[in-house]
């Protein structure tokens, strides 16, 4: 097992490097001068320029940037924004929670909901239970979810006024950042309300950012589910006079799981890419809108470490799959 | 056995290919309803400058923001109403999937050209050639692809063009990794090794043996690749990095209309569900073509 | 509301001195962007100034409520020397910097905080010049106070002498700007002694109206009532702002009650706005312009007769219906008519297709073609420059001219529209910083602003012109500066190296609530003077 998750590590090392090359590369290749960008209208003088570019590290040969860059990330240094002049790690680790929990929640109402109506769905192969769910599940998949957040904030925020419109708890309440989860702060603070009120703000964006997973689970567990029934030892069992609901619940469910697993795993990239529009759209204070916003800043530093942190989050969990996988694949691991 | 069959010209393969294909694909109701009104879009965007009833483009001043003919103060002339500066909502719309079939079909296009050469290169050759063109294809899928497509498009300058080679990019590694693993295992397979010994060359024998075998997967990952390429261009367009106003491109239309969102619903709506109702369209078709062309589904 | 003055005492302990009123009143405004810090000097952001510069800082002198006129601040009176050079200042005494819970004030502000505010911007040896790594001090730069500031001298305690190397009438005006509001010298000692110095800029100290509490990255900033205010102390209690960049949600939010006031409203939910019973709206000529800019080098633009004749062929009224939603009032000249010196007897050139068309012949110009460029950013001057483009366009085609549009990324844009050889007219414009018209035609019009690093996108050169507003510039009287501004608009008219587009009008909508807010002419949102009714 050691050396299985030795080898997947070492796998990675280049993976990494081609990371830090393209999030170093990029940012610079974008149209567009920060110096200008700060001065707007007003305009800068070509000396004041020089000046400012220079105080931005810019001027430096560009292969001499690259390792000034790989140096400090090692140090843990992922530079300062250009616009708030702060540490990028600091402003990232302080809008990662609201993210994360966005992005927890709306995994778990996928699994919740997606992997029962998968199951059920396969069990009722052919029933209206079926088809409603298969076709709610591909308009689901097919959702264009920034349309899809709007219509939501018409209709329950606007027509029927029943869910706030955006932030992530009301102003009424006040407690410091603990964990920077706002349902663990909320509850930790001990206000009446408070955690309710997080909650009811959390609603709608969860839902929305769930859509597209919710879709992709449930159908992909109908079909694992549906091939598992099919096999051999299912049959056997039920041949032998198992119940159905034991077969359904010990045999086929815990082999239909697998495969359901990397999908929840591949959703990851899928709930980091909603999160940029879905934040947009609720004026979530999270990583994708801070990235949005970033790019169209021209903040180097803050794009350039934004997208490396954001795709080691993405390979960190591909790994934790991979290695799930393996645990509960013992073939694998050869 | 082999004595019984009877031997089959090409084209008699094909064709009985053809029908069993159509044959498990009409069996799927949403599949033909979705190839119908796929088919629809298809023909509405060739005859788009001859169907619209009005110029997408043409700005009806005094005509701004009316609502559509079946509201109180809709004009019959502008079914679906009249946007922001007083341009038609059901030509813009017709004239919009225009843009979204172009889109589909040039970044399909880009990543499975791409993709499958880079493909056959990397299972065909093996060694450090396929271990380089991996990592590289490890490095492009561990961003998330619209983040990804955002920055490059962020490089490359907005614009439609742009949009939609960004998002090929970003496509093509899912086209490489499934060419290459069927090359990987039709290389063992003993027809590969047949023509081989009978003397075909390398290039031959990648598009012409082994690429015809692994179609199958690459037609589906082609479909599904065709819905999201329309899903992420009217993101990108929603986001400002896609197709440049005035251009009648959904995503586009959607982002210019979200300060309308409380007063005007119309110019909100009908831009989305027109997304919507081409991705439907073309997910169920994908469903349809997967199940047909999956052998293993085929016996369940 | 109980539960909210509860939790706030709990969390600052400075509520503690002050017995808690039985009804704290919280005033919710709904901001539309983060700011980038809290230190006023280092940024650039009329956001950043309304979240720190102007809730918990004073300046020297400040704008007079409502106006442009400059008035006594933090200094209680000043003089100015014969040539204009001299400024002392006598400041006021007993104004308390604010406390936190690392940080007690052991002194009143005195000279010695003017002298640091000064010397941290304009002396790179200083050693708070780069507190944090990268800060630059991008308005001090460009309202050119390093070439204007000689020295800045303590007389004592209480009485500061700035020099300057010549004399400028606008100088007042400058120190009335955010980025010379006053910070604390003692504070900066303190953190430095505690190896903290980016608290300076995370954790404010400033005089003004409200002391600051807290801020949560992109979603809240609360401030709490300054009790020791050396001025009006405030009337509410808590001030919170709620950011919400997306203009119709924050309407939503202060539809449901969530805020009290919104800066920005989309032109499209005005009338919306108007009509709701619960809401109320105030409006007022916002200080900008918006234009666009031919290049006066460049054939055949660089005859007046052309940039006349394009002028008459675009519908302005048009415009301003459309895209601006009527918004907005038709400009007619380079300064708002909010401002001193606004020339009211110029005639605008009149719509006219036909003349137009004359003077195109009369000019020997035919099937001309040209570049729009239309900026790819909404502003507060224009709303969206590709609309505006587009019906520029279709006017344009109706006297036989070829247009264009053509459009770039923000910063390519802005760099791009600068480069003398530009072959487009440019759709720009220009909000005030300090209600000086010379922050106006100086800086877009005159010769100097034509050169690489200026904001002259016309690189139009009138030495009449230029002479006028250098006149304008040294002169301290009034009367005398309005006559030249004045005289200035006549020939900017007869040349038109613009066409003057539109002032657009700022909107603040708020609940029927909320009473004693005051519109800045600036764009400045401040609350020390607003109450709301329970």
């Amino acid at each position: 097992m050691f050396r299985f998750i030795l080898s997947r590590l070492l796998y990675l090392v280049p993976t990494f490097f081609g990371i830090t090359l393209v999030t170093f590369t990029f940012p610079r290749l974008l149209k567009g001068d920060p110096v200008l960008l700060m001065a707007g209208e007003r305009g800068v003088s070509p000396e004041r320029h020089a000046e400012l570019t220079a105080q931005l590290g810019l001027d430096k040969n560009i292969v001499v940037q690259y390792f000034d860059f790989i140096g400090r990330l090692f140090q843990g240094d992922f530079g300062n924004s250009l616009v708030t002049k702060k540490p990028v790690l600091s402003e990232f680790l302080t809008l990662f929670p609201a993210t994360v929990e966005l992005g927890l929640v709306a995994i778990l109402i996928a699994i919740l909901v997606g992997v029962p109506i998968g199951v059920l769905a396969a069990i009722k192969r052919g029933s209206w239970f079926d088809q409603v769910s298969m076709s709610a599940a591909l308009v689901g998949f097919s959702m264009p979810i920034f349309w899809w957040g709007l219509l939501l904030i018409i209709f329950f925020s606007g027509t029927l006024g029943w869910t706030p419109v955006s932030g992530r708890i009301s102003l009424m309440y006040f407690f410091p950042d603990v964990t920077g989860f706002m349902l663990i702060d909320s509850l930790i603070s001990g206000q009446k309300g408070a955690f309710l009120s997080t909650v009811h703000h959390l609603i709608l964006p969860s839902v929305v950012l769930a859509t597209i997973p919710l879709a992709v689970i449930a159908r992909q567990t109908r079909s694992a589910m549906l091939e598992v029934l099919g096999e051999d030892y299912v049959r056997t069992a039920r041949a032998k006079g198992m119940p159905a609901r034991r077969v359904i619940g010990v045999h086929a469910l815990r082999n239909a799981m697998i495969p359901v697993v990397t999908t929840i795993g591949l959703q990851i990239g899928v709930l980091l890419a909603g999160a940029i529009l879905t934040e947009t759209i609720f004026s979530w204070p999270g990583i994708g809108k801070w990235m949005i916003e970033s790019i169209s800043r021209r903040d180097y530093p803050s794009v350039q470490s934004g997208l490396l942190l954001m795709a080691g989050i993405v390979m960190l969990v591909n790994l934790l799959v991979d290695l799930t996988y393996g645990l509960i694949n013992p073939r694998i691991r050869k | 056995m082999s004595d019984t069959t009877v031997k089959l010209t090409d084209a008699q393969i094909r064709r009985r290919m053809l029908a069993e294909f159509w044959f498990y694909f009409s069996r799927n109701r949403g599949a033909v309803i979705g190839l119908c009104v796929f088919v629809t879009l298809v023909l509405m965007a060739i005859f788009a400058d001859l169907i619209v009833p009005h110029d997408p483009t043409l700005q009806y001043r005094g005509m701004e923001k009316l609502p559509p003919v079946w509201e109180a103060g809709g004009n019959p002339d502008f079914w679906l109403g009249t946007d922001a500066v007083g341009r038609d909502m059901l030509s813009r719309l017709i004239k919009g999937s225009q843009y979204s079939m172009f889109i589909g079909v040039v970044v399909v296009s880009i990543a499975l050209l791409g993709g499958v050469v880079i493909g056959l290169v990397a299972g065909f050759f093996g060694g450090w050639v396929d271990v380089l063109i991996m990592r590289v294809m490890d490095v492009i899928l561990a961003f998330p692809s619209l983040l990804l497509a955002l920055v490059l498009v962020a490089i490359l300058g907005p614009g439609l063009t742009n949009a939609m080679i960004a998002i090929a990019i970003v496509y093509q590694p899912h086209f490489a990794r499934l060419t290459r693993a069927a090359v990987m295992s039709e290389l063992k397979r003993d027809y590969v090794s047949a023509a081989r010994v009978s003397g075909a060359g390398n290039i031959r024998l990648m598009f012409r043996t082994i690429l015809p075998n692994c179609l199958g997967p690459l037609i589906v990952q082609a479909t599904l690749s065709f819905s999201s390429a329309v899903l992420d261009a009217a993101a990108l367009g929603f986001l400002g990095m896609g197709a440049r106003p005035p251009a009648a491109e959904w995503g586009t239309m959607l982002a210019e209309a979200r300060e309308f969102i409380l007063s005007h619903w119309w110019i909100v709506t009908f831009p989305g569900l027109a997304i919507l109702i081409s991705v439907l369209a073309i997910n169920l078709m994908g469903d349809g073509l997967r199940d047909a062309l999956d052998p293993k589904l085929k016996r369940s | 509301m109980k539960l909210l003055s509860r939790s706030l005492i709990a969390a600052s302990a400075l509520a503690l001195s002050a017995a808690a009123p039985a009804m704290a009143k919280t005033f919710i405004y709904c901001s539309e962007a983060s700011p980038e810090g809290f230190d006023p000097a280092p940024y650039t952001a009329g956001t950043t100034f309304d979240a720190g510069a102007h809730p918990m800082f004073n300046r020297l002198a400040e704008f007079k409520k409502g106006t442009t006129e400059v008035e006594p601040g933090l200094a209680e009176s000043w003089d100015v020397s014969e040539d204009g050079t001299e400024y002392t200042f006598r400041l006021r005494k007993g104004v308390k910097f604010h406390s936190n819970d690392k940080y007690t004030p052991t002194r009143d502000f005195n000279a010695d905080d003017v002298i640091f505010s000064f010397d941290r911007q304009g002396n790179a040896e200083n050693p708070w010049h780069q507190y944090i790594p990268g800060i630059t001090y991008e308005y001090y730069t460009s309202m050119a106070m390093p070439d204007l500031v000689k020295s800045v001298e303590k007389v004592d305690d209480y009485t500061v002498k700035i020099t300057l190397n010549q004399p400028e009438a606008p100088f007042l005006a400058n120190i009335a700007m955010p980025f010379m509001s006053i910070v604390s010298k003692e504070y900066a000692d303190a953190l430095d002694a505690a190896g903290t110095r980016e608290e300076f800029n995370n954790a404010p100290i400033g005089t003004g109206p409200f002391k600051f509490v807290a801020y949560q990255k992109d979603a809240v900033i609360r401030y709490t009532k300054n009790a020791d205010y050396w001025g009006t102390p405030a009337i509410i209690d808590d001030l919170v702002f709620a950011i919400t960049p997306d203009a119709a949600v924050r309407l939503q939010k202060l539809k449901a009650g969530e805020c009290h006031l919104m800066p920005y409203p989309a032109p499209a939910d005005i009338a919306g706005i108007k009509a709701d019973s619960n809401l109320k709206l105030d409006e007022q000529a916002g200080l900008n312009v918006g234009y666009l800019a031919y290049n006066t080098t460049l054939a055949p633009f660089d005859n007046p007769k052309v940039r006349k004749a394009l002028n008459m062929a675009i519908n302005k009224e048009a415009i301003v219906a459309t895209v601006f939603e009527g918004q907005a009032e038709p400009a007619k000249n380079p300064i708002p008519p909010t401002m001193w010196s606004y020339n009211e007897s110029i005639v605008d050139d009149p719509y006219d297709p036909e003349a137009s068309k004359k003077l195109l012949e009369e000019a020997g110009v035919s099937g001309l073609s040209m570049e729009i460029w239309a900026m790819p950013v909404q502003r507060p001057y224009m709303p969206n420059a590709r609309r505006t483009a587009e019906m520029m366009q279709e006017d344009l085609s109706k006297v036989g001219v070829k247009a264009e549009i053509v459009s770039y990324e923000w910063g390519e844009y802005l760099d791009k529209s600068m480069e003398p050889g530009r072959t487009g007219a440019v759709i720009l414009g220009w909000t005030g910083d300090n209600g000086d018209p010379d922050n106006f035609l100086s800086v877009l019009l005159s010769c100097a602003g034509a050169a690489p690093g200026g904001a002259n996108r016309a690189f139009w050169c009138n030495e009449d012109f230029s002479a006028l507003l250098q006149k304008a510039k040294v002169s301290s009287d009034p009367a005398e500066r309005t006559k030249l501004y004045e005289e200035a608009q006549v020939i900017f008219k007869d040349q038109a190296p613009w066409f003057t587009i539109a002032h657009s009008t700022q909107y603040v909508p708020m609940s029927n609530k909320v009473s004693g807010f005051v519109m800045s002419p600036l764009g400045d949102f401040t609350f020390e003077t607003v109450d709301i009714a329970e």
